[in-house]
């Protein structure tokens, strides 16, 4: 196994990590990952039967608007963005509010490896390893109080840096939330790396969320504020566009978009398109949060 | 006889090659390796751009030659429109080749389902019977036919409109701006059309 953050890793954290990544991994994507096998096949990385989509495509292949809406002019125009110092506020319904620099959260976190599938509701898709830390650890951190039912994310906005602020289309800052318990899952990290670096600005340097099994614009990035709410917050493409998008977006075929089929996806990197796959194929791990909703309505 | 109009009668030639640049700029840019991280995804979309950028144009051309009474510019229109063609269907080949590898099943799930599929492929369909009929031979053959006939393009370049804007993520700016620009065109032919009768 390898570890990939900079930071040094007890062998016994190790083992732990081992262990709730196996508890966790249902599919084997995850279980495989961590088997010595960490094959390099014509360059590239494999993670049991997936193939980590290389690093030049993950960094310069983004949807950031605060930047741009050219997917390739993100990664030149956040060149220059400030990613330090910085801090996370977590506030709200908390019994212990606190503000972690992202130093802190690194050290206090420990960020591990985790691969996984990232799925654009633009019906693209690719596999990255993440560092990153769970959310939860974070959230026992803050202890959040009987009534605390959401989690409403912030992401900067510092029209200085960022030139797709002007874009008046959009109600910035950029919002994202999650239901407490699927913040709770053990999927759904906070990440500061990719590939064993550092994250970059346009990757949502310093630090972002990652919820594999939702579609890729419910990974917030950039995170200044994670304040805990009673009632569900409403993110900015629910505002922007509610009959499109809702709070859930959970990836979903059967769920049509008005404008992307949710039925395939192109894996950067491949030319045969894939069939898409329930929660991106986390389903036994995160579909039990949703028992008992109709997912066609709760899009 | 004005000299502008002798002197665009000799260089409007130079509208093929400037019609053939986005497809040599896509070549450069795949040579270049340089067709982003998802290339096929790309090329789909600068060739649909490319193919309403040249059907917009065709339908400038009449309203501005009646303006400007340039004739030279009349034969425009037919290859303007030729090349816009050219460049929907390569636009279709391409989402039916290398997007969906003749994926039947996945592509009439998209037709079904996705509305802006349907009117693009009806655009494209509509379009073929005007590429068909665009020369001279046809165009005498049919006579007042051949006139109703290639009304149809009044039709086919709102659909590329439309086909566009129900792509777009909430920022409508741009699909707007080809929507009032098109609907200038029309509004301009319509125009000449009552204000003579």
């Amino acid at each position: 196994m390898k570890t990939t953050h900079p930071d040094a890793v007890t062998p016994q954290k190790l083992y732990q990590n081992r262990r709730s990544f196996l508890k966790t991994a249902g599919n084997g994507l995850l279980a495989a990952a961590l088997t010595p096998a960490l094959l390099l096949k014509a360059g590239r990385r494999m993670a049991g039967e997936e193939t980590l989509t290389p690093y030049e495509d993950i960094t310069h292949y983004n949807n950031y608007y605060e930047f741009s809406t050219d997917k390739v002019r993100v990664a030149k125009l956040a060149r220059n963005f400030t990613t330090a110092p910085w801090e996370v506020s977590v506030t709200g319904l908390v019994d212990k509010p606190a503000t972690f620099s992202v130093a802190d959260l690194v050290e206090k976190f420990r960020p591990e490896e985790r691969i996984y599938r990232l799925r654009c509701v633009e019906a693209w898709s690719m596999v990255i390893p993440w560092a990153g830390f769970p959310l939860s650890r974070l959230l026992q951190e803050v202890a959040p109080t009987s009534e605390a039912r959401y989690l409403k994310f912030v992401t900067v906005h510092r029209p200085s840096e960022m030139p797709g602020l002007s874009n008046k289309w959009y109600d910035w800052p950029y919002v994202e939330g999650l239901r407490l318990d699927e913040a709770m899952n053990d999927l759904a990290i906070l990440a500061t790396g990719i590939y064993a670096k550092d994250l970059l600005p346009q990757n949502g340097a310093p630090v972002r969320l990652v919820v594999p099994w939702k579609y890729g614009f419910k990974s917030i990035k950039s995170i200044v504020s994670i304040e805990l709410v009673k009632r569900q917050p409403t993110s900015l493409w629910m505002a922007a566009a509610p009959r499109e998008y809702g709070f859930y977006a959970n990836v979903n075929p059967d769920v049509s978009h008005p404008r992307w089929s949710q039925a395939s996806e192109r894996r950067i990197g491949e030319f045969r398109r894939r069939r898409t796959v329930p929660f991106n194929g986390y389903g036994d791990q995160v579909a039990s949060l949703y028992e008992g909703m109709d997912l066609r309505a709760n899009f | 006889m004005n000299p502008v109009n002798l002197w665009l009668g000799r260089l409007r030639w130079l509208a093929h090659p400037l019609a053939l640049a986005p497809l040599a700029w896509l070549l450069w840019l795949w040579f270049a390796d340089d067709l982003t991280a998802n290339p096929i995804q790309f090329i789909t979309h600068k060739t649909g751009k490319t193919a309403l950028n040249l059907l917009a144009l065709s339908l400038a051309v009449t309203p501005l030659r009646r303006a400007t009474h340039l004739t030279a510019l009349a034969p425009l229109r037919k290859w303007l429109g030729l090349w816009g063609f050219f460049y929907a269907s390569l636009h279709l080949g391409i989402y039916l080749v290398l997007d969906y590898f003749f994926d039947w099943q996945l592509l009439w799930l998209e037709l079904r389902e996705k509305r802006y599929v349907l009117v693009g492929f009806t655009a494209w369909l509509l379009l073929v019977p005007l590429a068909v009929t665009s020369f001279k031979r046809s165009q005498k053959r049919l006579g007042q036919s051949w006139k109703k006939l290639h009304r149809l393009v009044y039709l086919v370049t709102p659909l590329a409109v439309i086909h566009f804007t129900w792509q777009v993520k909430s920022d409508y700016r741009e699909p707007l701006v080809y929507g009032a620009a098109v609907a200038a065109l029309l509004a301009a032919r319509l125009y000449t059309r009552y204000s003579k009768t």
